[in-house]
């Protein structure tokens, strides 16, 4: 019979206060949250928190015993530091429970200025194997990686072991494929990236157009795809658009897909991932709300008769309703090699 | 300003590399990356045959620097970095942060263009540990450099990636195998077919991207030539070519004519109408735009 001492943190995602409480409510250990300017990976209009907001999010998640965290995880550069170290300043002030970054600078800053900030290296710090952690934790102490989405169950089981610190991974929501932090796709069409601009595939540079072969996006003028009549449209996201190398049209890259491990939950439990995170900062409180739920509902149920898990065909049936495509995949997780 | 000849991106059969390296001894090209930073299954060359090549090409006057890969996962990929890294002969280029790990305060190395660097605060960070170079990352532009070459440490050199398919991304799956509908573990190095890349078309069939294994590239190449004034009074010590396999010598004379001032505006722009390889070139990133774009630049 397998015992579950521990089960993993589960870390929820929160672009606004609604979708803040609606994490804390559905039982998130932590949420991580953005300030509304370039200072972080969804720089969307709209979303994220100005400082008094931010104040309210860490009065009601903390009263419920739920950790706070702020993503800082873009690069800065030279002209605009200072939006960064204040953005840290801040965190300090509000007192939050960590810190996700990805710049070594702004990592070495934080390391130095304000050393009781706990320090999360972000996915965008590209840390893809035990000795890239093993650089940033004696460089600047950090006390968790989050991995990128490119690592088979066994690597990420195997990055577990070698490394002194957290480990979390990503268990639910739209799947990056690239190595995060290194992929520029987005700037070379439109400008900005998520190093630069906290944005992939930014909305400004997105445009519909209804056409006799279809409904058409573009993305600065790209075509991304051509849909039929009965066929759902999304968003233009250069990874999972149809191209062609000659032949036939396809999914050159991507298809448009969720990731979603609640299929493999016990492995990642049993090799000791001490968090799972769930994607979309940009998504609706309702949808905070059930993913949320779902996954809570899931790590309890592990928790609670490890013999006997088995991922609920309705948590699956729901979870499929709001992912992309309508589909999901385990990713890179899946692997059989190595 | 030096010339450097960046790691070849493609899966070339070991034959045309050896090929390409020894004409590369005649070529009036400075500094030469070797190695693959690519794809950890294209292992056809090893590490002492790199070696070998990397005698010849010193031997020939040029200065040798071993370049790592850029997405390291498995233990065996780590083993192979540490070799490398040790190896006693050639300084290292890193293009990950575990290579920063085995190199620092052990031996110089240069800081590749797949290592965030956007701020002084880092370039000071990597100088600290041993670098000597940094090569600039590629979404970078003129504007942005200009900054940084002004607090930059003194001793740190600057390189930037001047000619060639632009790396934009790098993934745990390989796109040429999918293009073949297989899977990446019996991906049959059907990417040694494609010399260099595969052309991805939008489906209006304009080139986006360039298929290169598990690395996306840019669809058109990046020409910077008519960059080198500008270059120069950024005070840039190495432009970066980016290995093709035909008329490389052409593009390398070029650059070094360029650089020499023994070439005109109107040569340049001829070059850049009528290159046999290119019907298109960008350069947007250079001057803070998409990286996709041409930005005519202005004579003088």
């Amino acid at each position: 019979m397998v015992i579950v001492d521990q089960i993993p943190d589960l870390v929820c995602p929160a672009g606004s206060l609604p979708a803040l409480r609606a994490a804390v409510d559905n039982g998130a250990n932590a949420v991580y949250i953005g300030f509304s300017n370039t200072t972080n990976a969804r720089n969307f209009p709209g979303l994220n928190f100005d400082m008094d907001e931010a104040q309210q999010a860490v009065d009601y998640a903390h009263q419920k015993n739920c950790k706070v965290m702020l993503a800082l995880n873009t690069y800065p550069q030279s002209e605009n530091w200072p939006l960064w170290t204040q953005a840290l300043q801040s965190a300090a002030d509000l007192k939050l429970d960590a810190v996700i970054i990805a710049d070594l600078g702004l990592l070495q800053y934080a390391t130095k200025h304000h050393p009781e900030l706990s320090r999360h290296l972000s996915v965008q710090g590209s840390a893809t194997n035990q000795y890239a952690i093993a650089f940033y934790y004696e460089q600047f102490d950090i006390k968790r990686v989050i991995l990128p989405r490119v690592l088979s169950l066994t690597q990420v089981s195997n990055v577990v072991e070698a490394t002194p610190i957290e480990v979390e991974v990503f268990g639910f929501g739209s799947l990056c494929v690239m190595v995060e932090g290194r992929c520029i796709m987005s700037s070379y069409v439109t400008g900005e990236s998520p190093n630069t601009s906290g944005v992939c595939s930014p909305a400004h540079a997105v445009s519909w157009e209804e056409t006799p072969n279809g409904r058409q996006s573009r993305l600065n003028n790209v075509l991304i795809d051509r849909y039929q009549p009965n066929e759902a449209a999304g968003y233009p996201t250069l990874c999972k658009g149809r191209f062609h190398t000659g032949d036939d049209i396809f999914y050159a890259i991507e298809e448009p897909t969720s990731l979603n491990v609640l299929e493999i939950l016990p492995k990642l439990v049993n090799i000791g991932v001490a968090a799972i995170k769930i994607e979309g900062r940009q998504r609706s409180p309702a949808y905070i709300a059930k993913v949320t739920r779902i996954f809570r509902t899931a790590l309890d149920a592990y928790k609670a008769s490890p013999d006997s898990y088995q991922p609920d065909p309705a948590w699956l049936q729901q979870l499929q309703h709001v992912s992309e495509g309508c589909s999901s995949t385990l990713g890179a997780l899946h692997r059989p090699w190595q | 300003m030096r010339i450097s000849l960046g790691p070849i991106q493609y899966f070339w059969p070991a034959e045309k590399v050896y090929d390409f390296y020894e004409q590369a001894k005649t070529w009036p090209v400075d500094i030469v990356y070797l190695g693959e930073n690519v794809c950890a299954k294209r292992r056809e060359i090893k590490l002492d045959d790199w070696l070998r090549i990397a005698k010849g090409l010193s031997a020939a006057g040029k200065h040798v620097v071993l370049s790592t890969m850029v997405l390291l996962e498995a233990d065996s990929e780590l083993s192979r970095l540490k070799r490398i890294c040790n190896n006693d002969s050639y300084p290292v280029e890193a293009n990950d942060l575990s290579a920063v790990y085995l190199l620092k305060e052990v031996r110089e190395f240069v800081a590749g263009p797949h290592i965030n660097m956007y701020n002084t605060e880092t370039l000071e960070l990597l100088s600290h540990l041993g670098a000597y170079r940094w090569v600039m990352p590629m979404e970078l532009s003129a504007q942005i450099l200009q900054g940084l070459q002004k607090n930059k440490p003194d001793n740190l050199e600057t390189e930037v990636f001047a000619y060639g398919h632009i790396p934009l991304s790098f993934s745990a799956r390989c796109f040429t195998a999918r293009k073949h509908n297989l899977p990446k573990d019996k991906c049959n190095f059907l990417c040694k077919q494609d010399e260099q890349g595969v052309a991805l078309y939008t489906q209006e069939n304009s080139k986006l991207f360039n298929i290169n294994g598990i690395q996306l590239q840019s669809g058109i190449p990046c020409n910077l030539i008519a960059a080198i004034e500008q270059m120069r009074s950024l005070k840039v010590d190495v432009v970066r070519l980016s290995p093709q396999m035909n008329n490389m010598a052409t593009v390398v004379d070029m650059f070094r004519k360029a650089i020499d001032k023994e070439i005109t505006q109107t040569e340049i722009d001829l070059w850049l109408a009528e290159d046999s390889n290119n019907s298109q070139w960008c350069n947007g990133y250079w001057y803070g735009q998409p990286g996709m774009d041409w930005h005519k630049q202005v004579s003088g």
